[in-house]
């Protein structure tokens, strides 16, 4: 503990310490020799190259994938073209460029995910040179030809191949370059000898990095910072220029007294650095160049990879693996030799204090004089996230809480979270996990990108361990993990789809967010659509299923699921889809057994094709709609044939349902139909498309009274209909005679009311008195009233003794009629 | 009122934020098309639109000439055309149509559809298949209500009755559902659903649906506690009844028109017809709309009397006293004069109809159908009306009532009550007959044979899976109305010993002069009382099942908000169900808000299935 210190040395006025992060858990025979070498940024993946170490026609390099701690994750026998660069993109996934230009990208687990080419001159020239970058839009592939030119693509999900425009007068391989991705524009800036180009989409620009003076030699390697923002050059001279990647400041310029190339240049900074350096590899010596010209140097006993990271440098090495950083500010002010901190006072207080040591009150005096206690927590808090070693981690937290006892209003929140990620952190930097990933670089990732790369790992129970332990909601966290975790396990062969059906669904249950849909689609991508069909059925929205069934030409249960949706729109899809898909016979079928489909579609054809809506009919032996098909069609003829040969098979049809009724019905219209074309003809009467009573009556008003008479016979009118009918037409010609002569032809069906009611309408109360009396004693009162004599009226109602009638009479009675009433009133008490 | 009533109901939530919602939505979509363009509007569209945006605030977006859709060829000059209208597949076609003359005579246009309120997959289908589906653009105006009053929302989509009972067509559940998404979203969260048919129970299995999709609904008062669906064809008894409520007096004779009805002449007694607006903020008829209409011309009277005194206070005032009557009474003392002048004349006209037509033996016939007398009387009744071709509808409403109320008609009957109204009537009404016999309106007695083979072929197929559906989306086929059961069981009908005193109602069945509570309304408020379907088992399995009820969000169970019942009415309701649900407002201390897919009545319910519909 007390030689916290021990690993930091002093570069200008600030510190920088290499952390051991891991012995490596890998065993590589000769170290990284005739290896190609890929290290993902943040605690990523490694992938390792090797040539075959007998060189013979034969023999196969090897690919190796291996997590940061070294733990092997994938091995494979490389079988494709020679390979020039191995690079990583945001998403775990390893690019391999060969020769020929083409990009084979594999997953984490070493299976070949897709490939794509650098363009077809490549094939001829030759890819010389190959970088991977990261920017905004992605990841990214530059690459140098043999005809010296550069093609580059910002986003290789999303692939547009660009040429760069030529450099004037280049001859040979640039003697460096690198990718800069700066004011939302990707170039490349080259260097040849002594002399800088930057290549942008249109132009080939001349540029001279200020401050560096010609006779410092050519510039023979450089490098970018992790933020694009600054230039480090390495001249063949040994002097490393530092300035903005703008090339417009310059930073500083130091002789390195080296003349090799180095092995690797990688920036080295962290967020408020306070001396930001330059880290150069050569064989067996590590070289950090701080800008203040001061440098420290490390030697190197095995051959080791550099990644730049955002906030450091890691050394990956065979054995190895080690954190080069500079030491964050705060923990500067802890662990500082004799530093008086609040936060090494409150480190050193808790220490007295489990020591049991009254100067443990001392010290907490101290900073307590000063105010400064919540400080001192605050910064032993903050230390503790940058700590790599947990017993440090916890020394420093226990402090914090220490402190934290003797403060009354400090808030808790920043103490928890960063307990809670440490606890996160640690679990991920175990060599097993083996990310090793710092706190800076947790905040730069966000916890959901932290989750996913697990999940792309298959740490399934890490990660939903870590989603209930930092309390996500369950549908950005633990769903996501299933689902992820469901997806991958329907695609392992070796499990029956009943297994794999029950695990998903036990595991899953009805997590929200997770869709049965989605990974029964993976199913099928496998080939597995029995299991798809299973998991299908656990999908609670059925109308996310159906695409997929359709898709599976499952068209039966896809319709089905669509009709159980009440989705009309699903429906409808499936139909159409059917439609085009089977014979008409098993559509109709299919149909048949979808009652709301067949109503859907019978809606479809009643409005689009009146036709299919017959066989549709017809198929189904329905052969009362099928008649009633007939009948609406018969109403959109105009000529009297059509429509009485329509309305026959409409007849047909009604008596193959057995609807005889309705089949009379529709004879009795025809016989109607012809009869008025026959009338129409002879006379004139205008009567096609009446009614039958419509047509009795203009028959009667246009004095044809034979032919009424024989409509009333041959389709048996019923006599109070044709009683009606001659009373109201009678009535509107006016002739009363002919109206006294029915009345007495025979007793009146309907009674003699209505020829009271009808007389009184045409306002001829003459005519209707003479009906009164023959109307019944039932009536009579009504009778009365409706011609307005009320004196009968009440003589009527005294005599029937009847309340309703009584009060009837009464309501009409006008006041002013006194005996009337004192009658009726008398009646009416007398009955009670 | 003259409401025994409980003076402590909850207040209503404020529903004027929908119009403001869906206005700002079409004028969204408006701006979408920049420029002047000509507007075309399905007719049925436009009195709701009217009481959404106005002309002024439509030219204001730059519509410059407003059509009517009329399925013909257009004369418009404008560069941009706009379509406002129903996804209905004639209207599209009929774009298609406009789209592909407009390419063959060489002109070029814009256009754009806005489907209300969503489009349909197979609208779009017919845009692809006649080749126009990059021409037009698609839009969609989620105008799902229309506040017609404080209490009552309507969707105006009448065609949701015939698509959903007779077509047995989905296509508009989901729009019901979307409609309860939206008032859960603004109003919610309702602690508890109860619903009664097919039609209820689907939408409410929707809804749930797009509940689960959405994120946990922010912890938030909810201003509506509790939601009853209902489909129409539980109650088709209660809609075919004469109205005689002075609100639903006026709509089955005038027709009240997104409530807005136009009077004539002979209400106005002047030579221009007027229209207006009947709602709440109508002073008179907030207090007469509910009313028994034999009270309301004494109440009327009652009212013009006060109004003589109150204007009579002008003599003897001096100056002063003068001044301020004229600046503050006599405005309000006007406005109730002018209305009141025209609720006297509306009631007069409506007596001159009733009277002529006899109302009162109608009444009576209705009155024994209902309570299962004198069946003979009432055919004689009927044949009589059909004899004299009163009217194609009401003859119709009659049989259809006396076919309900009597489980059916007799073999004998049915057969020469249809003949005597196809003699009348045409026989083209062999297709609406066709029609009332799918949807159980008007049916033909089982004898007891027939019967039980048809109930166990369905049993048959009920147990078959697939088939179940079957028999399920077709139950209607199979139905019965069991009225007479259902009216014993709840006491729809009730004992008569003593005159009912219409001033002084005691139940619902006030709103049909105490003849009848009506069955919809009844159901209510036993499954509020019950807080579910305990105890109506029987009820149910009569009303061919399909009931639930279904906790939702538990918390605030004695919040005000759960005295705020939302009803929503699957094909239509009439404003005689509203007044008698008002009158169970007032009487338990509950608050209704109905919301329904149209409002509804005898002769619109009846006209839609007419032959013709089609």
């Amino acid at each position: 503990m007390a030689f916290i210190t021990a690993n930091w040395s002093p570069l200008g006025d600030t510190f920088y310490r290499k952390t051991e992060l891991y012995e490596m858990c890998w065993t590589l025979r000769d170290g990284f020799k005739d290896s190609l070498v890929a290290a993902a940024p943040y605690g990523g993946p490694i992938a390792v190259l090797r040539e075959p170490i007998r060189r013979s026609p034969s023999s196969r390099p090897q690919l190796d994938i291996f997590s940061a701690s070294g733990v092997s994750i994938a091995s494979l026998t490389w079988k494709s073209g020679p390979v020039v660069h191995l690079g990583w993109t945001v998403n775990d996934e390893l690019l391999c460029i060969q020769e020929d230009g083409t990009v084979l990208i594999y997953d984490l687990f070493g299976t070949f995910k897709r490939h794509f080419s650098m363009g077809q001159e490549v094939v001829q020239t030759h890819v010389l040179e190959a970088k991977v970058f990261h920017s905004p839009y992605g990841t990214g592939i530059a690459i140098v030809t043999g005809s010296f030119r550069f093609t580059l693509t910002t986003n290789i999900e999303d692939l547009k191949l660009r040429r760069l425009p030529e450099v004037p007068g280049l001859q040979e391989k640039p003697s460096s370059w690198l990718v800069l991705s700066q004011d939302r524009q990707t170039k490349v800036l080259l260097s040849v000898g002594s002399e800088m180009f930057v290549l942008d989409n249109t132009s080939c620009t001349a540029v001279v990095p200020p401050g560096l003076s010609p006779q410092t030699g050519s510039i023979i390697h450089m490098s970018v910072s992790f933020s694009y923002k600054y230039l480090a050059l390495f001249t063949d001279t040994g002097h490393l220029w530092t300035g903005s990647a703008h090339l417009q400041d310059k930073l500083s310029e130091l002789d390195t007294k080296q003349t090799v190339t180095p092995k690797q240049m990688v920036w080295c900074r962290r967020p408020q650095s306070q001396q930001p350096s330059v880290v150069l590899m050569w064989d067996s010596l590590l070289l950090v160049a701080g800008l203040s010209n001061d440098t420290i140097q490390f030697a190197l006993d095995e051959s080791s990879v550099l990644v730049g990271e955002m906030d450091g440098v890691r050394i990956v090495g065979a054995t190895r693996q080690e954190l080069l950083q500079e030491v964050p500010l705060v923990c500067q002010d802890i662990f500082k030799i004799a530093s008086m901190a609040p936060g090494a006072l409150l480190l050193e207080a808790h220490r007295e204090y489990q020591k049991s040591s009254q100067k443990a009150d001392e010290y907490l005096r101290e900073i307590k004089e000063q105010s400064m206690l919540g400080e001192a927590v605050r910064q032993c808090v903050d230390a503790a996230a940058h700590e790599y070693d947990p017993s440090t981690q916890k020394s420093l937290m226990r402090a914090a809480s220490f402190g934290k006892c003797f403060l009354t209003d400090f808030s808790p929140d920043s103490f928890v979270s960063v307990c809670r990620e440490l606890r996160v952190l640690n679990a991920l930097r175990d060599a097993a996990v083996g990310q090793p990933i710092t706190h800076d670089q947790y905040k730069q990732l966000t916890l959901q990108v932290l989750i996913d790369r697990l999940v792309y790992r298959q740490f399934y129970p890490l990660a939903i361990e870590i989603c209930h332990y930092l309390k996500i909601p369950d549908f950005l966290g633990v769903s996501r993990v299933l689902k992820h975790w469901a997806s991958c396990k329907v695609q392992q062969k070796d499990l029956s789809d009943e297994a794999i059906a029950r695990a998903v669904c036990g595991k899953v249950g009805d997590s929200p967010g997770v869709s049965y849909s989605h990974i029964a689609a993976k199913a099928f991508e496998c080939g597995r659509t029995e299991l798809a069909i299973k998991l299908l059925d656990s999908e609670p929205r059925s109308g996310d299923q159906v695409p997929l069934l359709l898709r599976m030409k499952r068209s039966q249960l896809a319709l089905s699921k669509a009709v159980e949706s009440g989705d009309t729109d699903l429906v409808y899809t499936v139909v159409s889809y059917l439609k085009n898909e089977m014979n008409r016979g098993d559509f109709f079928m299919t149909l048949r057994n979808q009652p709301v489909a067949l109503s859907l579609y019978r809606q479809f054809c009643k409005l689009q094709e009146p036709d299919t809506l017959k066989d549709l009919y017809n198929q189904d032996d329905d052969h009362q709609e099928l008649a009633n098909f007939y009948v609406t069609a018969s109403y959109k003829e105009q000529r009297l044939e059509t429509r009485v040969s329509l309305l026959q098979s409409a007849v047909d049809e009604f008596n193959k349902a057995r609807n005889d009724f309705c089949a009379k019905a529709t004879e009795d219209e025809m016989k109607l139909l012809r009869f008025q074309r026959k009338l129409d003809e002879e006379k004139g009467a205008g009567l096609q498309g009446l009614s039958l009573q419509a047509t009795a009556e203009v028959l009667l008003s246009l004095g044809l009274h034979k032919q009424a008479e024989q409509l009333y016979r041959d389709f048996r009118i019923p006599d109070k209909r044709y009683w009606w009918l001659k009373l109201t037409s009678l009535a509107d010609k006016g002739d009363w005679e002919e109206l006294d002569k029915f009345s007495k032809s025979k007793k009146s069906p309907i009674g003699y009311l209505p020829f009271v009611e009808v007389c009184m309408k045409h306002n001829n109360k003459y005519e209707a008195k003479k009906y009164v009396s023959r109307v019944t004693p039932e009536q009579k009162v009504k009778a009365h009233l409706a011609v307005g004599d009320v004196h009968g009226a009440a003589d009527v109602a005294i005599e029937r003794r009847l309340d309703a009638e009584i009060s009837a009479v009464l309501s009409r009675v006008s006041s002013s009629d006194r005996p009337i009433i004192e009658r009726l009133q008398r009646a009416a008490a007398a009955k009670k | 009122m003259a409401f025994s009533s409980r003076t402590d109901s909850p207040k209503l939530p404020d529903f004027s934020m929908l119009k403001r919602l869906v206005k700002d939505h079409l004028v969204y979509l408006l701006e979408q098309l920049p420029g002047k363009k000509d507007l075309f509007i399905d007719a049925d569209l436009m009195s709701p639109l009217d009481r959404i945006a106005n002309v002024t605030t439509l030219k204001e977006h730059e519509v410059d000439k407003l059509y009517k859709v009329e399925l013909k060829a257009i004369v418009s000059t404008a560069q941009q055309l706009c379509f406002l209208i129903r996804p209905r597949i004639q209207t599209v076609k009929w774009i298609c149509d406009v789209v592909n003359a407009d390419k063959a005579a060489g002109i070029e246009r814009k256009y754009k559809i806005i489907f209300t309120p969503q489009k349909f997959y197979s609208c779009e289908c017919l845009l692809e298949d006649q080749g126009v589906f990059g021409d037009v653009s698609v839009d969609e105006w989620d105008f799902l209500l229309l506040p017609l009053d404080d209490d009552v929302l309507s969707m105006e989509l009448p065609e949701f009755f015939t698509d959903s009972f007779l077509a047995g067509d989905q296509r508009w559940l989901k729009t019901a559902a979307n409609v309860l998404r939206l008032l859960h979203m603004l109003y919610g969260p309702f602690s508890k659903v109860y619903g009664i048919g097919r039609c209820s129970k689907m939408t409410h299995e929707l809804w749930r649906e797009t509940l689960e999709e959405e994120a946990e609904l922010k912890e938030r008062r909810a201003e509506i506690g509790k939601v009853f669906i209902i489909d129409r064809d539980v109650d088709f008894v209660t809609p075919l009844c004469s109205q005689v409520v002075y609100e639903g007096l006026v709509d089955d004779i005038f027709r009240i028109k997104c409530g807005c009805v136009e009077f004539g002449s002979d209400v106005t007694s002047s030579d221009k017809g007027v229209k207006v607006m009947l709602n709440s903020q109508d002073a008179v008829f907030s207090e007469i709309r509910n009313q028994h209409f034999s009270n309301v011309f004494g109440f009327l009277s009652q009212k013009a009397r006060n109004l003589q005194t109150a204007y009579d206070k002008r003599r003897g005032m001096d100056i002063r006293q003068i001044k301020a009557f004229v600046s503050e009474e006599l405005k309000g003392l006007k406005q109730e004069h002018r209305l009141l002048s025209l609720h006297i004349g509306a009631s007069e006209s409506i007596m001159k109809k009733k009277t002529k037509q006899d109302f009162q033996e109608l009444l009576k016939t209705e009155h024994s159908m209902l309570e299962g007398f004198d069946l003979r009387e009432s055919i004689t009744y009927i044949e009589e009306h059909i004899i004299r071709q009163v009217s194609v509808v009401e003859s119709l409403r009659l049989m259809c009532l006396l076919s309900l109320t009597e489980n059916g008609l007799q073999s004998k009957d049915y057969r020469s009550l249809k003949t005597q109204y196809l003699q009348s009537y045409g026989y083209e009404h062999l297709l609406t007959f066709s029609n009332l016999k799918q949807l159980g309106l008007l049916t033909e007695q089982q004898t007891g044979d027939t019967l039980t083979v048809m109930e166990n072929t369905v049993g048959k197929l009920v147990n078959d899976r697939t088939a179940g559906k079957l028999s399920d989306a077709f139950s209607s086929l199979a139905k019965k109305s069991n009225f007479r059961a259902l009216s014993r069981k709840l006491s729809l009908v009730p004992k008569c010993d003593e005159e009912y005193d219409l001033r002084v109602p005691r139940d619902m069945s006030y709103i049909f002069s105490g003849a009848y509570v009506p069955l919809s309304c009844k159901l209510i408020e036993q499954v509020l009382r019950a807080d579910g379907w305990a105890g109506l088992e029987e009820v149910c399995k009569l009303l061919n099942g399909h009931e639930f009820s279904v906790t939702g969000n538990p918390k605030g169970d004695q919040d005000e908000a759960q005295r705020i019942v939302l009803v929503l009415f699957l094909g239509g309701c009439s404003f005689s169900e509203i007044s008698a649900l008002r009158f169970l407002s007032k009487e338990k201390g509950y608050r209704f808000i109905v919301v329904t897919t149209a409002i509804t009545n005898s002769s619109r319910l009846l006209e839609a299935l007419l032959r013709n519909h089609q």
